[in-house]
């Protein structure tokens, strides 16, 4: 019941509790071993005038607090790069979906006087391209520019991802590539989680229902997860990439450590991956 | 008007059984959160499928809650539950580590003048230990994270000698593939390193594979 605790002091002994901006970074910053009867010994100090006035201000200063640690966790590039990643992703497939749809219904417009569109985006430029001459075409190029500029927000978003992501984890991206590095965090849930991950998770990160298929005697072990879409695995003959995909994961863990614990480039695990590598795709030489 | 009908009489004060839709349904006295059914007396639906708590006391586990109780909540998540506990009891400090929910939460806090959201993880309590008050009556956990036990234990220097642990164990943070039963055994096994379990209960009828735990502080060695 001294004045001091060997254990720390409570919020209010470092800020004025009134003054909500300054005690709200006490709150997310101090720390305490032990916590103690914080409500009677503000009160005994004289900083409040009673309990209620004491959770008046604790009230207050928490969620202004929590507020800005909210804020500055939601904003952090990290953040920022899964949001990207993810809107990417949806661009892609919208805009995959809406082509399907424009190339359909444009060939049926299509006539005597014009080439029926090739499938894809390439189709649905070629047709918001034709000069509408009916209340269907009028419709059908409209919605066919509108998939080109959804088109052209994707590309927006992948160069946003790839100009991202070595800020994040520069290791992880020159290895795994940007788009592929910022999945890869994305499915681990940040960073940190990621570098805590051992290899063989990394290795079927995006691969889980065949993970858990096979946990549960449905099916053979999943080789590759997201990782897949790398050339080191892709490229590989399918006998190989097993192997191919161990190494990959293995150098990956490693560098999502490297970023997060240390941070700085290392070319040595480069190098490491690229001998492995080249052993693996050696065997394929010898048969 | 016309008190409460009383079912199971033992609920808590503050928690009330009412009728809804023609059902009984646990409620609290609050601001609505999540879209709940509300009557005209300001009592709203605590929905025992949407909180590990809600459920146990429909499965008539009773924590002994008395009305004014100090409470830290592990786990707050976007909400939910710790709203219903706000509306019943005394301070109540709300942890949550994930940021997304903990936006939902504000909201959830700025209308409850007793109710402190704090974002940090429980696995360290130390960083909210110059906030959260010792000496409270519950700390009320639901954490899916490995290692529930170590956050119980951790967490138990907050709490008052007659204190009580209420804690919702999730099997499948601890692990996915083994049996829930065992799970269950070993988090009990290392809570019983700083805890005396009162009672346990499945919530399977509403949480698939949780295990609710009452558990009162052990007085000898310290956390």
């Amino acid at each position: 019941m001294s004045g001091h605790n060997p254990g720390g002091s409570g919020w209010f002994r470092y800020a004025d509790p009134t003054d909500t901006d300054s005690a709200a970074a006490v709150i997310n910053e101090e720390t305490a071993e032990q916590p103690q009867d914080w409500p009677a010994e503000a009160v005994r100090a004289g900083v409040v005038d009673g309990e209620d006035d004491y959770y008046h201000a604790l009230h207050e200063v928490t969620l202004q607090a929590t507020r800005a640690a909210v804020r500055e966790r939601e904003t952090s590039t990290e953040q920022q790069l899964h949001h990207s990643i993810a809107a990417m992703d949806d661009a892609e497939r919208t805009a995959n979906e809406l082509a399907e749809r424009v190339v359909e219904w444009a060939g049926s417009l299509a006539g005597d006087d014009r080439e029926p569109p090739a499938d894809g985006i390439d189709g649905v430029r070629t047709v918001a391209a034709w000069t509408p001459e009916t209340p269907a075409e009028e419709r059908v190029v409209s919605l066919a520019e509108r998939t080109v500029d959804l088109d052209a927000e994707r590309a927006a978003l992948r160069s946003f991802v790839e100009s991202h992501a070595p800020t994040v984890a520069p290791n992880l991206a020159e290895m795994a590539g940007p788009v592929l590095a910022a999945r890869l965090l994305s499915l681990a849930g940040g960073l940190e989680s990621l570098a805590k991950k051992p290899a063989g998770t990394v290795q079927v990160l995006g691969a889980e229902d065949a993970l858990f298929a096979h946990l549960e005697g449905r099916g053979p072990s999943p080789k590759h997860g997201v990782i897949f879409t790398h050339e080191y695995v892709r490229g590989t003959r399918p006998d190989d990439r097993g192997s191919a995909a161990r190494a990959l994961a293995g150098k990956l863990a490693i560098a999502a450590r490297i970023d997060h614990y240390g941070g700085a480039f290392r070319q040595s695990i480069h190098d490491d991956l690229d001998d492995r590598m080249a052993t693996i795709r050696d065997r394929e030489d010898e048969v | 008007m016309t008190p409460a009908p009383t079912a199971a009489a033992d609920l808590p004060p503050g928690i009330e059984r009412r009728r809804f839709d023609g059902r009984e349904r646990l409620a609290t006295r609050g601001d609505r959160v999540y879209g709940e059914p509300q009557d005209d007396e300001g009592w709203r639906v605590w929905d025992a499928g949407r909180s590990k708590l809600g459920a146990m006391l429909e499965l008539g586990m009773e924590p002994g809650f008395d009305g004014d109780d100090g409470v830290l909540y592990l786990g707050a998540a976007s909400g939910t539950t710790v709203s219903h506990v706000a509306d019943f009891a005394g301070p109540t400090y709300a942890v949550e580590f994930a940021p997304r929910p903990t936006r939902d939460l504000l909201a959830v806090a700025d209308v409850r003048p007793t109710l402190f959201p704090l974002l940090k993880d429980a696995r360290a309590p130390e960083t909210y230990a110059h906030v959260v008050e010792a000496g409270l009556d519950y700390v009320v956990q639901d954490v899916a994270t490995r290692g529930q036990a170590t956050v119980a234990l951790r967490n138990r220097r907050f709490l008052a000698p007659d204190g009580r642990l209420v804690a919702a164990i999730k099997a499948r943070s601890e692990d996915v593939l083994a049996d829930p039963g065992d799970v269950f055994a070993a988090v009990l096994d290392d809570l019983r390193g700083g805890y005396e379990i009162l009672d346990t209960r499945r919530l399977d009828r509403f949480h698939d594979d949780h295990l609710a735990v009452v558990a009162r502080p052990r007085p000898d060695d310290v956390s």
